[in-house]
């Protein structure tokens, strides 16, 4: 395994909590404690449901918003640790792509200036060059470099995705973090844009991150999965080993309650997730665990295992995990007759 | 075989707009009978669900419908907006994608589920509420005495979506239309959710059509599918059919979209180009500036024809296999 090219150690953030009346009423532990290795040109997934922290984590990690305590190693350098300049100069080598493409493009800009902006911005080409290297990151994402001239209201969701895609390439950065990124998108769209950035990764050496809910995307291209519940990490692991053989309860109700997988399959889980302002004590999992012991209200359950961690008292002894499975579907003439849409692509080139 | 609760024929809703008229769907039909579950697939501009408002009769002014549709025999169409009024709630009723939006903040919970129940069956205020905490026990509120008398905003997105359904089947409906009911939930609580809906489908022997974009969740919990494309039905066929033996190229497609929990495929199989605009449709098959199957013939509309029995497919290539043989 290659060195790091981030690190979280210890990294936590909380929010106040106030009132009607602007009273503090305590904090939210939005991130409690996660530590995370990334290696570089790997793909790690975060995984979780809403309020898990996954956002916020990431978010944290690019110094978009300040930790209140906790390492982010980028390259062995500590984040926390820079001046707003150095910081600055040190965003070219990481960049997020957002959930929401008609959000994230400022709308009185062209494709053009949008995807310039960071050349410019960090002097990767000269003025002279510009264009063309807008140009080339276009058919990188799959554009016609002629879409150029144009507005982001004239796109599609998922062209907008490409632009966006685009624009984070342009400062070549090291780490890109996407937070929901194809989760927008309708499914024909999402498969699109999952392959782009799956050739993306491959060809340009990139290191990603993914946040996600949708487990079927994180499987596809993750490598490693960490799975999130109420600011914690609580499996983590290679992504083949947490979806075949889940070790912690969360991430077996979490597989199970996938769709598609027949009626037979889902022991459902109960309730809502709790309330962050005021987590359970011990593991936070627990008032909603069908395994739970007393031992689980008192003591906070650590990371335990090698390459695949989980952080369950009773991890040994759980019962023989459900694999998650889609139900099987039209064999083997569905995969030839769907042989031809990838064949076609090919035939067409790849610009959209 | 009885009549079917809901039956649709050749629905076509049209828009006027400055650009000319707009057709979100051209020409649908379809039937769901008592106890079933209908899903109307398809992506975003498809038309599922303005086909679903059209049931409802509550499509944006401007909206026309033609063909037919019938409840239980009896044709909606030729109500007038008052007798439709009265379906509503009573005899029909809608669950919608983001509860936050169809309750009324400024009243409890338990208030608006009683309101339904004065109105449709005539039951006297404190009757009406005492109803409503016996369907929110029934749709498993936990402390269902307390969320009655709760303000939406104070309810999480999973019990409001709860709170929707008690509401849609107080009445006990004869068909429920769930238009992406948990599309906004947690993996976790969109089980629940759609547990819930087929379990009181099972108690109360309501018809259901789910809307949904999700193959999963009509793997699951469909017993008859019709995927729609552009205002159109591709395909329709009992749920199993479908996904033992799709038959329309688009189905195929959006079948290989879709990343698979075991893992196993390099690459999905995706679908290029984008969803045609509706005021300019391609001529013929909608799907055939996108489909690797087209032919000359295409552009010529094709029929919703029998490929195997009770599995239809608007596809002129359809069944597909022979071209399979002849790559063989």
């Amino acid at each position: 395994m290659s060195a790091p090219l981030l690190e979280l150690r210890d990294v936590a953030k909380g929010f106040p909590v106030r009132d009607a009346l602007g009273r503090r009423r305590g904090a939210v532990r939005a991130v409690d404690g996660v530590s995370l290795i990334v290696p570089k040109g790997s793909v790690l997934a975060i995984v979780g449901e809403s309020g898990c922290g996954k956002s916020t984590l990431g978010r944290l990690a690019l110094r978009l918003i300040e930790a209140d305590q906790g390492q982010i190693l980028f390259e062995g350098e500590d984040l926390r640790g820079l001046s707003a300049r150095a910081l600055r100069a040190r965003r070219r080598d990481m960049q997020l792509i957002f959930q929401d493409p008609f959000a994230s493009l400022d709308p009185r800009m062209t494709v053009e200036q949008a995807v310039a902006e960071p050349l410019r911005l960090h002097g990767i080409v000269p003025r002279a060059q510009e264009a063309q290297r807008v140009a080339e990151l276009l058919s990188r994402v799959g554009l016609r470099p002629e879409l150029a001239r144009r507005w982001p209201h004239e796109f599609s969701g998922g062209q907008r995705q490409r632009i966006a895609i685009a624009r984070a390439l342009a400062s070549e950065p090291k780490l890109i973090i996407g937070d929901e990124p194809v989760s927008a998108l309708d499914v024909s769209v999402q498969a699109q844009v999952v392959n782009l950035l799956q050739d993306l990764i491959r060809e340009l050496g990139l290191t990603f991150v993914l946040i996600s809910h949708d487990l079927g995307v994180v499987r596809h291209i993750a490598d490693r999965v960490a799975v999130m519940y109420l600011g914690r990490i609580v499996e983590e692991g290679p992504t083949a080993q947490v979806f075949g053989a889940p070790r912690h309860p969360y991430t077996r109700a979490l597989l199970a309650a996938v769709p598609g997988q027949g009626h037979a399959h889902a022991p459902l889980l109960e309730g809502d997730i709790p309330s962050p302002i005021n987590p359970p004590s011990g593991c936070r999992f627990r008032t909603r665990c069908p395994y739970a012991q007393p031992l689980c209200a008192e003591q906070v359950p650590p990371m335990e295992g090698t390459s695949h961690l989980a952080a369950c008292h009773f991890q040994q002894n759980l019962p023989p995990a459900l694999v998650g499975q889609d139900a099987e579907t039209g064999g083997e003439r569905l995969r030839r007759l769907q042989a031809y849409f990838t064949d076609q692509t090919q035939k067409q080139g790849e610009l959209a | 075989m009885s009549t079917p609760v809901l039956e649709l024929a050749r629905v076509t809703v049209e828009f006027p707009t400055d650009r000319g008229r707009l057709r979100p769907v051209d020409g649908v039909s379809f039937s769901v009978e008592a106890g079933k579950t209908l899903a109307v697939v398809g992506e975003s501009g498809c038309g599922k669900s303005v086909t679903a408002l059209a049931i409802m009769g509550l499509l944006p002014q401007g909206g026309e419908v033609g063909g037919g549709i019938r409840l239980a025999g009896e044709e909606l169409l030729a109500l007038t907006p008052d007798q439709r009024r009265a379906r509503r709630g009573g005899e029909m009723a809608m669950v919608f994608q983001e509860p936050m939006t169809s309750l009324n903040p400024a009243f409890t919970a338990g208030e608006q589920v009683a309101e339904a129940l004065r109105l449709h069956q005539g039951l006297s205020p404190d009757a009406a509420f005492a109803k409503a905490i016996e369907m929110f026990r029934r749709v498993r509120i936990p402390e269902p005495e307390r969320r009655a008398r709760s303000y939406p905003h104070q309810l999480s997105g999973g019990m409001r979506q709860r709170v929707m359904i008690a509401m849609a089947l107080a009445c006990r409906p004869r068909l429920l239309i769930a238009d992406e009911p948990t599309t906004a939930l947690d993996v976790t609580v969109q089980a629940q959710i759609l547990a819930l809906i087929d379990e009181m489908k099972r108690e109360t022997g309501t018809a259901v059509v789910l809307i949904t974009h999700d193959l999963g969740v009509v793997r699951d919990h469909a017993d008859e599918v019709v995927v729609m494309y552009a205002g159109r039905i591709a395909e329709r066929a009992k749920a199993a059919d479908l996904f033992a033996n799709p038959q329309h190229p688009y189905t195929i497609g959006l079948l290989g979209a879709v990343p698979r929990l075991e893992g196993g495929a390099a690459r999905l199989a995706s679908i290029e180009g984008t969803v045609p605009d509706l005021m300019n449709p391609p001529p013929g098959c909608r799907f055939a500036p996108r489909c690797p199957f087209a032919i000359a013939q295409c552009a010529e509309q094709p029929p919703l024809a029998e490929v195997t029995p009770g599995h239809q497919a608007a596809c002129w290539r359809a069944p597909l296999d022979t071209l399979l043989e002849q790559a063989a």
